[in-house]
C-alpha cells in the first residue's frame, strides 16, 4: 500500500509523527534528560521562591538550573515535572486506548455480524454509554475505589472502559456494510464457518479503520487523564503529572504564567500532533473514493465523534 | 401521527433506561462498597450521622428491597428517622447529605442554575460557530478561507476547555480587565453581571467543540455536494446559495444532530472542568467537594442527576431528528 | 461528419453543440474525456448519446447545462436557442437550468432530497423561474402536473417523502419537475436504468408522449440499445470521447457504418420476434394450468443438482413477516441451465441464496445434490456449500480488496480441502486459465482488474471447488455490453465443458435466452410460468410473461415498434 508515500507529502502528519516521538523519547529517557542539570521532579528547591512562595525572577524563576522555572511553594523543578508527567499521561493514553479499542472491536465486529437480539442490545448499551456524562462517573467512581489501589491503573481501567463504545460503534457500522459486501456472502456461501469470515475478511477490512481510531483516541484519553488529575481526582501526588499542575496552576497563573504554559503547551503540542497525525492517517487510508461510498451516516461520523471524546 | 407514535416509544424507551441506570449506579455505588454508610457518613463521621446513614441505607434489607426503597424515593419520596429526629426527604428523592443535613436534590437544585448556564451557552455558541464556519470552509473548499478555518480547528480540536479558559481570563480578565475573572451572578438578580462573568466560560467551553463541529460540517456538506439530489436542485436553477443551505446543510445537519445528542454527557462534562477554573459553585464543584469530604450520597445524587439528565435531553435531541429527519419517523 | 445528416424533417435547431471537448485536470495532467463532438438537437426529437462506460456521454450532457466540476475545462460551443452556454455567467446557466432544459436523472431514488416531501419539490423548481405566489395556485398546478405524468393519485403523491414511493413513481416526479416550466428541451441522463422493464416501458411511452405532444426537444443518454431503439429519431454512438456513427436510428441499426457499432450491436441479446397476435390473445385458464402443470411434474431424479418443492421464505422487518418466496417449487437437472427470471422484489435472489443455506427455508423442501437442506447438520450443511459455487452480481465488490486475487480464489480450498500452498497454487493457475485470464493475475489486487477481470476471477473462485451446482445472481448486470457477452461466452463454454448445472438469476430476458435450457417466470414470490426456454420466450402463456416480454426492447427500432404494439394491447387488457 501506498500509505507512506501518502503521508510523506503531509507535512501535519509528518510534524505530528515526529512531535509524538519526541515526547515519547522523552517520556522514556526522562531521568537521563532531567539528569544532564541534576534535576528531579521531587526536590523542594525553596530558595528558588520569595516569601509569597512565588518563583524568583523572570519566568517564573527561568535559569540555566531551571530550565522551565520551579514550581510555586515547593520550589520543584518545572521542567523535570514536564518531563516525567509525559510518562504518566502517554502510558495511561496509550493503555486505556488498548483497553476501549480491544473491548470496542470485541463488541462491534460480532455485534455488527452476528446482529439479532444481541446487536440490538449491545447497541442500546452503545448508544446509552456514548451519551452519558462520562466524566462525572467517572469521578464519582474515584470516591469509592480503596486508596490502596493503584490510581493509574485505575485511570486507565475507567478511561479505557468509558472509551469502548465509542470504537464498537464505529466498528458496528463498518461492519455492518461490510456484511453486505459480496466477498463476505460469497465466502458464507461457500461454506466458510463465523471465525473465517471474523477474522479473514472483516477484520482486515476494518483494520485500518481500527488504526486511525486509536490514533486519534490516545490524545482523547490522555485528555481526559489530563482532566481528572486537574478536577484533583486523577494521579495523586508526588507523582508528576500535567493535568494535575495545571489544576495546580488556577490559583497562580495570574501571577506566575509560566507555571501554566508549559504543561498546558506539552498537553496541547501532543494532542495537537496525535490529531494531526491521525488525520494524515485517515487520508492516506482512507481514500476520498472510498468514503463516498460507504453509507453516509456511519461513515462521516467515525472519525469525527472520535475526537468529540477529546472534548471532556 | 406517526411522530406522535416516534414520540411515545423514545418515550418509553427512555424511561426502560433510565431505571436500567438507576438500578446499575446503586449497586455499583451503595451494594458494591464494603462499607457504603461509612462512605455516606462525611468527614469528620460523627456516631450519630453513621446511625441514619445506616438506617436510610436500609442495611438489614436484602438487596432488592435496598433497590426497591431508593427508586420509591425517586418516584415518591421517602422519610426516616423516627419522632421528632424524622428526616422528610421528598420526590424525586436522590439522597440525603448527613454532613449538610440537606437533602441532596435541594442542593444539586441549588448548584444547578451555574452549570446549566455554563453549558447551555456554550452548546448554542459551539453549534452556531461549528456549523457557521464548516459551512464556510466547504463552500470556499481549498481556498483561504477553508485552510484557515481548519487550520483554527485542528488546533481547537486539541486545546482543553481549561487550558483555553486560563489564557482567556489572562488575556480578558487580567491583562486588559474587560471581563471578570470568576464567579457568578445569578440570572434573576443581574442579568447583566450574569451575561458577563459568562461570557470567559462560555467561549472556553464551547472553542473545542466548536472546532469539532467545523470539521464534522465541512465534511458532511462536502459529502452532500457529492449527491444526486444536490445535482438536481442545481439543474433546477436554484441559486447556489439555495443550493448549500436548503439542499446540502439540510441534510448534512442530520449527522450533526446525532453527535450533538452524544455530545450532552461531554458538554455537562465540560461544563463540571469549566466551573473549576472560573471558580464557580455548580454541580462540578458539589460533586468534587463532596468527593473530598467523603460525602457518599451527594456524589450518588449527583451522578444520577446528571444521568437523567442527560437521558432528558436525548430524547429532546431524538424527538428534533425525528422533525428533520422524515426516514427516521417512519422507522 | 457534418451535423446537418440528422433527419431534416425536424423543424427549429434547439441546442447546437459543435468542436465540444471537456478535459479534467488531474495531477497536473489534462484528461481529455470529450473530444470535439458536435451534435444538433431540433424540437419535437429524440436524440439518443449512446456508448459504453467512459465513453464520455454524461459529461456532454452535464456541460450543457454547466455543471461539471471545477477541475473540468470545456472548450467549444453549446449554443441554445442561439445563446452561447460556454463561459455564460452564472445567471444566465441558472435561467437555462430547469427554465429552458429539464433534466431527468438516473437514479430516481437518491435524486430526490430526502428530507421534503415531492409536491414542494416541484414547487421549487417552479418557482425558481415562473414563481407563483398564491399556495393553492402552487398546489394545483404540482397536482396537474403529477397528474400528466401519468400518476393519477397526484395529491397523496406530493405529499409523500421519497422513501414513500417505488423508483417509477420517482421517476415519474422527476418527469413532472422536469416538464413544470415548460422546457424547450429535456436532458434524460439513463432515466430508466434503475428501473425495471416493466416500468421502464411506461416511462419511456410518457417521454415520447411529451416529445409528441408538447414538441418538447429530447436528449437521451444511455447505454442501452433497446431503449435507442425504442424511443430515439436520430443517435450518436460515442467511444472514449468521440463520435464514432451518427444518424437516424433507423440507417444506424440497419447498415452501421462503424466497426465499433458493429459489434456493439452484435454484443446485444437478442430475444425471439414476438408475435403480437398470440402474446395478446388471451389465455383465461394460466392459473389453473400451472398447478396442473406442477402437479404433472415426474417425481424429481435422485440426480438432480437441486430441487425445490413448495418452499418458502420469509423475511421479518420490523416485526411484519414478509413472504419472499411463496411456495416455489422446480427443479435443476444435472447439467441443466436453469434461467430464474423476474423483476425486483421477486424473490429470485433470495431463491439462490435458500439454495446456498444463506436463508433458512421455513415451508417446503429443498435439496441440494441429492440432500436435503433443511434439519441437515451443520456439517452437511457445510458440505453441501462445497458442492454449490456462487457469482454474485457486483463486480465492485465480488472480491476482498485487501487479498490478492489468487487469495480469493483458493479461499474454497481452503476452507474445504487440506491442499497444501503449492497445491492451491497448482489449482488457481489452472482455474485462471480456464477462465482466459493471464496466470500472473495470481499475485494482482482487485483495483487492478476491469468489472470484467473481477468477474472472470468470481467464477474462477466459484468454480474451484468443481461444484455440480453453480448459481449465478445477475453475474453480468453491472457490466458494459460487450463485457457481458464475452462473460456470457465464457459461461456457457465452462458450462459445456463442466458439465454443472446452473442457476442463472436474472432480470435481462434475453440474456436468460442466451444460456438457458429452462425458464423459470417468477413473481411476487411465486412462479408464475415455468418450461423449456425457447418456448416459454417464444410463446408464453401467462398474462405477467408476456407483459414481460413485451416490455423487454430489443435493439431493432421495427421489432421494436411491433413489441411496444403489443406492450399497449397488453397493458390495456391488464
Amino acid at each position: 500500500m501506498n500509505v507512506w508515500n501518502h503521508l510523506r507529502r503531509d507535512p501535519w502528519a509528518l510534524a505530528g509523527i515526529v512531535v509524538v516521538l519526541v515526547f515519547v523519547l522523552a517520556a522514556i529517557f526522562a531521568p537521563l534528560i532531567t539528569g544532564i542539570n541534576g534535576q528531579n521532579p521531587y526536590s523542594y528547591h525553596l530558595g528558588a521562591l520569595d516569601s509569597n512562595g512565588s518563583p524568583k525572577g523572570f519566568g517564573g524563576g527561568i535559569s540555566w538550573q531551571h530550565w522551565f522555572g520551579v514550581e510555586p511553594l515547593t520550589g520543584r523543578d518545572l521542567f523535570s515535572i514536564v518531563v516525567y508527567g509525559g510518562r504518566v499521561s502517554i502510558t495511561v493514553g496509550v493503555l486505556a486506548t488498548v483497553i476501549a479499542v480491544a473491548l470496542g472491536v470485541l463488541v462491534g465486529i460480532t455485534a455488527g455480524y452476528f446482529g439479532g437480539w444481541y446487536d440490538r442490545i449491545a447497541s442500546r448499551v452503545v448508544d446509552v454509554m456514548l451519551g452519558f456524562p462520562s466524566l462525572i462517573f467517572m469521578i464519582s467512581l474515584t470516591a469509592i475505589v480503596a486508596a490502596s489501589f493503584p490510581r493509574p491503573v485505575l485511570m486507565v481501567l475507567i478511561i479505557g472502559f468509558f472509551g469502548w463504545p465509542a470504537v464498537a460503534r464505529v466498528v458496528r457500522g463498518q461492519v455492518l456494510s461490510l456484511r453486505q459486501r459480496t466477498y463476505v456472502v460469497a465466502s458464507q456461501a461457500m461454506g466458510a464457518g463465523s471465525a473465517h469470515v471474523l477474522w479473514r475478511q472483516l477484520l482486515p477490512n476494518v483494520g485500518s479503520t481500527i488504526i486511525v481510531y486509536a490514533t486519534i483516541l490516545i490524545p482523547a484519553m490522555i485528555g481526559t487523564e489530563a482532566a481528572l488529575s486537574f478536577l484533583g481526582v486523577g494521579v495523586p501526588p508526588p507523582t508528576p503529572s500535567w493535568g494535575r499542575t495545571i489544576g495546580n496552576a488556577v490559583a497562580w497563573f495570574s501571577t506566575d504564567p509560566a507555571y501554566l504554559l508549559f504543561p498546558g503547551g506539552a498537553l496541547f503540542f501532543i494532542t495537537l500532533a496525535f490529531n494531526a497525525f491521525g488525520d494524515g492517517l485517515r487520508d492516506a487510508l482512507d481514500p476520498r473514493v472510498n468514503r463516498r461510498r460507504s453509507r453516509r451516516r456511519q461513515s462521516a461520523t467515525t472519525t469525527e465523534a472520535a475526537t468529540t471524546r477529546a472534548a471532556g | 401521527m406517526r411522530i406522535a407514535r416516534y414520540i411515545a416509544f423514545r418515550l418509553l424507551g427512555v424511561v426502560i433506561v433510565l431505571l436500567v441506570v438507576t438500578a446499575i449506579t446503586y449497586v455499583i455505588f451503595y451494594l458494591l462498597p464494603s462499607n457504603p454508610a461509612q462512605l455516606s457518613c462525611g468527614k469528620p463521621c460523627t456516631p450519630e450521622n453513621l446511625a441514619r446513614a445506616k438506617e436510610y441505607l436500609g442495611l438489614n434489607l436484602p438487596w432488592y428491597g435496598q433497590l426497591w426503597e431508593f427508586l420509591k424515593g425517586i418516584v415518591v419520596g421517602r422519610s426516616f428517622g423516627a419522632g421528632t429526629g424524622t428526616i422528610v426527604c421528598s420526590a424525586p428523592c436522590l439522597g440525603y447529605s448527613f454532613q449538610l443535613s440537606t437533602p441532596v436534590t435541594e442542593l444539586i437544585l441549588t448548584h444547578f442554575p451555574v452549570t446549566a448556564s455554563i453549558a447551555v451557552g456554550a452548546a448554542v455558541l459551539w453549534l452556531v460557530t461549528g456549523v457557521l464556519g464548516g459551512t464556510i470552509a466547504a463552500v470556499r473548499r481549498g481556498k483561504g478561507a477553508d485552510k484557515a478555518i481548519m487550520t483554527v480547528a485542528i488546533a481547537g480540536v486539541s486545546a482543553p476547555a481549561y487550558l483555553v479558559g486560563m489564557l482567556l481570563i489572562l488575556l480578558f480578565g487580567f491583562r486588559l480587565g474587560w471581563l471578570p475573572t470568576g464567579g457568578y451572578e445569578p440570572l434573576t438578580e443581574d442579568p447583566v453581571g450574569w451575561f458577563l462573568h459568562l461570557i470567559l466560560p462560555w467561549c472556553a467551553l464551547a472553542f473545542i467543540s466548536a472546532a469539532v463541529y467545523a470539521r464534522l460540517t465541512r465534511g458532511e456538506l462536502l459529502e452532500q455536494f457529492g449527491q444526486d439530489y444536490v445535482r438536481t436542485a442545481r439543474a433546477k436553477g436554484l441559486t447556489e446559495r439555495v443550493v448549500v443551505v436548503r439542499h446540502g446543510l439540510r441534510n448534512a445537519l442530520i449527522p450533526v444532530v446525532t453527535i450533538f445528542g452524544l455530545d450532552l454527557g461531554t458538554l455537562l462534562g465540560g461544563a463540571v472542568i469549566t466551573e473549576r477554573v472560573f471558580s464557580m459553585q455548580g454541580i462540578g464543584s458539589l460533586l468534587i467537594t463532596a468527593i473530598g469530604t467523603l460525602d457518599l450520597q451527594v456524589v450518588v445524587g449527583v451522578t444520577l442527576f446528571s444521568a437523567i439528565l442527560i437521558a432528558v435531553a436525548n430524547v429532546i435531541v431524538d424527538i428534533v431528528y425525528g422533525i428533520i429527519d422524515p426516514r427516521v419517523r417512519a422507522a | 461528419m457534418t451535423e446537418g445528416a440528422v433527419s431534416p424533417q425536424h423543424r427549429e435547431p434547439v441546442l447546437r453543440v459543435r468542436d465540444l471537448s471537456i478535459s479534467f485536470a488531474q495531477q497536473g495532467e489534462a484528461d481529455r474525456v470529450v473530444d470535439r463532438v458536435g451534435f444538433t438537437l431540433y424540437s419535437g426529437q429524440v436524440l439518443a448519446l449512446v456508448g459504453e462506460s467512459g465513453s464520455g456521454k454524461s459529461v456532454t450532457a452535464m456541460s450543457v447545462l454547466g455543471l461539471l466540476p471545477d477541475s473540468a475545462t470545456v472548450s467549444g460551443s453549446i449554443e441554445l436557442n442561439g445563446n452561447e452556454l460556454v463561459g455564460a455567467p452564472g445567471a444566465e446557466l441558472r435561467r437555462v437550468r430547469g427554465g429552458l432544459i429539464g433534466t431527468v436523472f438516473q437514479e430516481p431514488m437518491s435524486a430526490f432530497d430526502p428530507v421534503f416531501p415531492i409536491g414542494r419539490q416541484i414547487a421549487e423548481a417552479i418557482n425558481v423561474h415562473r414563481p407563483i405566489r398564491a399556495k393553492a395556485e402552487l398546489r394545483a398546478r404540482v397536482e396537474e402536473l403529477l397528474a400528466t405524468v401519468g400518476l393519477p393519485d397526484s395529491r397523496r403523491i406530493a405529499a409523500s417523502y421519497p422513501h414513500e414511493l417505488s423508483g417509477g413513481q420517482l421517476q415519474r416526479a422527476m418527469i413532472a419537475m422536469a416538464i413544470s416550466c415548460d422546457p424547450v428541451a429535456i436532458i434524460a441522463d439513463e432515466p430508466t436504468t434503475a428501473l425495471d422493464v416493466t416500468v421502464q416501458a411506461g416511462i419511456l411511452d410518457l417521454l415520447r408522449s411529451l416529445r409528441d405532444t408538447r414538441d418538447t426537444a429530447i436528449l437521451l443518454i444511455t447505454h442501452d440499445m433497446g431503449v435507442v431503439a425504442d424511443l430515439a429519431d436520430d443517435v450518436l454512438v460515442m467511444r472514449a470521447g468521440e463520435v464514432v456513427e451518427r444518424g437516424p436510428v433507423e440507417t444506424v441499426f440497419a447498415a452501421p457504418t462503424s466497426d465499433y457499432t458493429k459489434r456493439l450491436l452484435a454484443a446485444v441479446p437478442t430475444l425471439a420476434e414476438l408475435d403480437v397476435a398470440t402474446v395478446t390473445e388471451a389465455t383465461p385458464v394460466v392459473a389453473a394450468g400451472i398447478e396442473a402443470e406442477i402437479e404433472a411434474q415426474p417425481d424429481a431424479s435422485a440426480d438432480d443438482a437441486a430441487v425445490l418443492a413448495n418452499a418458502s421464505v420469509v423475511f421479518h422487518r420490523r416485526g411484519v413477516a414478509v413472504r419472499a418466496v411463496d411456495g416455489v417449487s422446480f427443479e435443476i437437472g444435472r447439467s441443466e441451465v436453469v434461467g430464474l427470471v423476474g423483476e425486483s422484489g421477486s424473490g429470485k435472489s433470495t431463491i439462490g441464496r435458500a439454495l446456498a443455506g444463506l436463508v433458512p427455508i421455513v415451508e417446503g423442501r429443498a435439496t441440494v445434490a441429492g440432500v436435503q437442506l433443511a434439519g441437515s447438520s451443520r456439517r452437511l450443511r457445510r458440505d453441501i456449500r462445497s458442492r454449490i459455487g456462487y457469482v454474485f452480481q457486483d463486480p465492485a465488490s465480488s472480491l476482498n480488496p485487501r487479498n490478492r486475487v489468487g487469495d480469493s480464489i483458493a479461499e474454497p480450498l481452503m476452507v474445504h480441502t487440506g491442499m497444501s500452498r503449492a497445491e492451491r497454487a497448482d489449482r488457481v493457475s489452472d482455474l485462471l486459465r480456464q477462465v482466459s485470464l493471464p496466470l500472473d493475475f495470481a499475485e494482482r489486487y482487485p483495483h487492478e482488474l476491469s468489472g470484467g477481470q473481477r468477474q472472470r476471477v468470481a467464477i474462477a473462485r466459484a468454480l474451484a471447488l468443481e461444484p455440480r451446482l453453480l448459481i449465478a445472481d445477475e453475474p453480468t448486470s453491472a457490466l458494459d455490453v460487450s463485457v457481458q457477452a464475452s462473460v456470457l461466452d465464457l459461461l456457457q463454454e465452462l458450462q459445456r465443458r463442466l458439465g454443472f448445472a446452473c442457476l442463472f438469476i436474472s432480470h435481462d430476458l434475453a440474456v436468460v435466452r442466451r444460456l438457458a435450457d429452462s425458464v423459470v417466470v417468477l413473481r411476487d414470490g411465486r412462479v408464475v410460468e415455468r418450461g423449456d426456454a425457447a418456448s416459454v420466450l417464444a410463446a408464453p402463456s401467462d398474462p405477467y410473461t408476456k407483459r414481460l416480454l413485451a416490455a423487454a426492447p430489443v435493439a431493432d427500432p421495427e421489432a421494436q415498434t411491433a413489441r411496444r404494439e403489443a406492450w399497449r394491447l397488453l397493458e390495456e387488457i391488464a
